[in-house]
């Protein structure tokens, strides 16, 4: 059964607060590999990760 | 002990950034880093150098921090039909697929940048983004997170994946859009 786009960003936002099982990991790349658009957003919850944690040090430059 | 304190004192405008930040309450803030100054004054002796004095603070204040959440958060809101189901169709597809950002590494280098992230995380609900921040910020796992707000893993996974839906799109319209 394939995902919907609105259960692979769930689950794509859950595989940065736990461990995602083999399944749901599979399921994730098969729809990423044809769809652009989740593609994208896929990369862009994980710079949020990037930019969040570097928030504090780059407000607090003079 | 005097070179310690000017030192110490030295990190409070970062500490107070820091604080700022997660607890999104000035007083509150101001609050913390006060407690994380006089407790790291009173235990010069626990720095032993080992780490730099900014990491080591940041640790204690962290726990300061998570002090003034588990006292002012209580309530457990329900978890309600989601509010970014309206993105997608009845059969789950975007009805507006996700534009790639352009150069996102490069915006990391700009204090615009961080600006803009900083008013989206403002106008995220304060438990959404109180979890956003517990989870990016202070670096918790969701467990951690759970138990300090007193809600279920799932209640905490769906309030993170409301954070980064808001934030994505606040982003695309108010960073990445423009230029």
């Amino acid at each position: 059964m394939m995902l919907s786009c609105k259960q692979v960003t769930r689950l794509l936002s859950q595989g940065l607060d736990r461990d995602l099982g083999f399944t749901e990991r599979v399921k994730l790349r098969v729809h990423l590999a044809i769809c652009n658009g989740c593609t994208n957003f896929s990369e862009q919850v994980a710079f949020l990760r990037k930019a969040t944690a570097k928030l504090a040090d780059e407000t607090s430059k003079p | 002990m005097e070179d310690f304190r000017s030192r110490v004192e030295h990190e409070r405008p970062y500490l107070l950034r820091y604080a700022s930040l997660q607890l999104r309450d000035a007083q509150a803030a101001e609050d913390a880093v006060q407690e994380t100054l006089l407790a790291a004054l009173a235990g010069e002796s626990g720095f032993g150098q080992r780490a730099s004095l900014r990491t080591w603070l940041t640790g204690i204040l962290k726990h300061k921090i998570i002090d003034t959440i588990r006292r002012v958060s209580r309530e457990a809101p329900a978890a309600s039909e989601d509010e970014f189901d309206a993105l997608f169709d009845e059969r789950g597809h975007w009805i507006e697929m996700p534009a790639a950002w352009a150069d996102p590494g490069a915006s990391l280098e700009q204090k615009g940048f961080f600006a803009a992230l900083e008013e989206c995380l403002k106008r995220l609900p304060e438990k959404t983004a109180r979890s956003f921040m517990m989870r990016e910020h202070l670096g918790l796992e969701t467990d951690e997170i759970c138990k300090e707000l007193a809600i279920t893993p799932t209640h905490c996974w769906v309030l993170l994946y409301r954070a980064r839906m808001a934030l994505r799109e606040c982003l695309t319209k108010e960073w990445f859009g423009k230029s």
